[in-house]
């Protein structure tokens, strides 16, 4: 399974990360490696076989509704690149 | 005072042969030569860890109820949360990202008295084999500086291996424990699959992802693991389950153990003289009372394809987080939040995590997904049913942690799926969920090879009580690098 340049664009977009235009080319060539590798799958017939989401098929544990975690929005907010009065800044979003 | 185990070391300071402050600055001393050369750590936490053994030692001197490694010093993954100290996650995007609260794993240790004298050196984001794609630089093998330590956990393996200090915390995803162990000489154990809590432990792949540590022995690991190990309500994967003394089962005797060997294991790929040493090691374990069998794990060869679809699908939907808003690297400049994104992520990240990124977004994209990421779950779900067929009739499966020793730096950063490969006899263990222990069993030209056994859910006791059991008729555990 051969990646070209175009899907390598089009994938760094939905992952939201810059591809130098150099190394789109070097992407391609290593993501198709372990698309192919990944191809090997194709050998074995699954149509029958549970796909396996968790290793012990856990199932999610609930917890009682009570507040246990206290605010530490002074805390998280101190270690973030930019922030006013207490919001994360992001450059405009609305023209 | 290096030499010694972490046990040998308790002992030492309960019969004060020794202060903590002494162990720990000697430690500290050795570790800041040694660390030019083989860059094992990333921070080297001194002060801290200087005022916390002073504090131990009088505490000591008081009397009263100590802590199980009271006074003990040992390092932290760069992986694992440490309030008020750097958590790098061997990566520029975390390059100054100080959190703001500690993962359970060093909560727990911290409160059994242990003592971290620094942030051990990683794969960036835990992804890799060798310990190359780091930000804060290669890690070196101390038994050969040209060869890489392994990975993820490289700085850990290097460190305990080097005898800088004599345990570490490390994570395993898709052999990141065991692997870098067997290349440096040591004993590491993967526990179950939500044995050690992932809590502040920086997600790589959720479902896969466990803790667990790296000592020389297998008694030091029980020790470490007695306090890492537990259910805790902070993780959503963590299994309530009664703590066990992994320390208290080491002697029993292993005798009519039933030990199995797949054929698949010994198959071409594994390199001669690694099959000869684990021939020896059999036969050890069999001097030992230890019954062997050969088994089959036929789907064992599609593991690691599976691997690279599971893994980076996990990965790309984990590390969207790291969006250069809340926390870590925000480029210069954005010229609008799309720009900010993506160049924050394209400088944040190094080469290998954006590349399983790609992979991981791709196989997760409409139209691929029943074809990768759907089918590579089929493929888990067949690897381990051969995993609950074989224990079955034996009670661990026994094999090579690595088909190679140390390779050299450089070797093999040009294919990615040549480097994948140096784990193919790990995975299957992650993928089923399955607890594994990578044991020092020998040595190629001067390079540490590792036996890996396997043990069934929650089996971690008998796994330490056979690797000690093996250690009390052996010394390749002992061995440092000259």
């Amino acid at each position: 399974m051969a990646v070209d340049n175009k899907v390598v664009e089009q994938v760094a977009h939905l992952a939201r990360v810059q591809i130098s235009a150099d190394s789109v080319a070097d992407y391609a060539t290593d993501m198709s490696g372990v698309l192919e590798l990944a191809a090997q799958m194709d050998q074995v017939d699954t149509s029958s076989v549970e796909p396996m989401a968790h290793p012990t098929h856990a199932v999610q544990r609930l917890r009682d509704d009570v507040v246990d975690e206290v605010n530490q929005r002074d805390a998280f907010q101190a270690i973030a690149p930019s922030v006013e009065n207490g919001y994360y800044l992001v450059p405009p979003v609305i023209e | 005072m290096h030499k010694l185990t972490l046990a040998a070391m308790q002992r030492s300071l309960e019969s004060g042969e020794f202060s903590s402050v002494e162990l720990c600055q000697y430690l500290i001393e050795r570790t800041k030569q040694h660390n030019e050369t083989l860059n094992a750590f990333i921070s080297i936490t001194e002060e801290q860890a200087l005022a916390k053994a002073k504090a131990a030692d009088e505490k000591r001197s008081a009397g009263g109820t100590l802590g199980s490694l009271h006074g003990l010093p040992i390092a932290h993954k760069d992986i694992f949360c440490t309030a008020g100290v750097r958590t790098s996650c061997g990566s520029k995007m975390l390059e100054s990202f100080v959190p703001p609260y500690n993962a359970t794993v060093v909560e727990k240790l911290d409160s059994a008295g242990a003592i971290s004298l620094g942030k051990t050196n990683m794969d960036e984001f835990a992804m890799g084999s060798s310990n190359e794609n780091s930000f804060f630089g290669v890690v070196r093998n101390p038994w050969d500086t040209e060869r890489v330590p392994g990975g993820s956990s490289g700085g850990s393996a290097a460190a305990v291996g080097g005898r800088l200090v004599p345990a570490c915390t490390g994570t395993d995803t898709g052999g990141s424990i065991r692997q870098p162990a067997a290349f440096c000489g040591i004993t590491g154990i993967k526990p179950t699959y939500g044995r050690v809590s992932r809590y502040g432990m920086i997600a790589f792949a959720s479902s896969l992802d466990q803790g667990g540590p790296l000592a020389a022995s297998a008694e030091d690991c029980a020790m470490l693991l007695n306090e890492m190990a537990g259910f805790d309500p902070r993780d959503s994967t963590s299994i309530d389950r009664d703590s066990e003394d992994y320390t208290a089962t080491l002697n029993q005797p292993i005798k009519g153990m039933k030990i199995g060997l797949p054929k698949q294991y010994f198959e071409a790929g594994l390199d001669d003289s690694i099959a000869a040493l684990l021939q020896q090691a059999i036969k050890e374990l069999e001097h030992l009372g230890a019954e062997f069998v050969d088994i089959e794990l036929r789907n064992q060869h599609l593991a690691v394809p599976a691997y690279y679809i599971v893994a980076p699908a996990e990965c790309s939907s984990n590390l969207a987080r790291f969006d250069g808003v809340r926390y870590g690297h925000r480029c210069e400049d954005p010229k609008d939040l799309e720009d900010l994104y993506k160049r924050s992520r394209a400088e944040g990240f190094g080469r290998e995590v954006k590349r399983r990124i790609l992979v991981g977004t791709y196989a997760l994209s409409a139209g691929y997904y029943d074809a990768f990421y759907v089918k590579a779950q089929k493929i888990r779900s067949l690897i381990s049913q051969d995993f609950s067929q074989a224990f079955a009739d034996v009670d661990f499966i026994l094999g090579p942690t690595t088909p190679s020793p140390a390779f050299k730096v450089g070797e093999k950063t040009s294919d990615p799926v040549a480097m994948y490969l140096n784990d193919i006899y790990t995975i299957p263990a992650n993928l089923a969920g399955l607890p594994g222990i990578s044991v020092p069993c020998g040595d190629v030209g001067g390079l540490p090879v590792g036996m890996q056994l396997v043990g069934n859910y929650f089996d971690e006791a008998r796994l330490l009580n056979v690797a000690h059991q093996y250690q009390t008729v052996t010394d390749w555990h002992t061995r440092i690098p000259g």
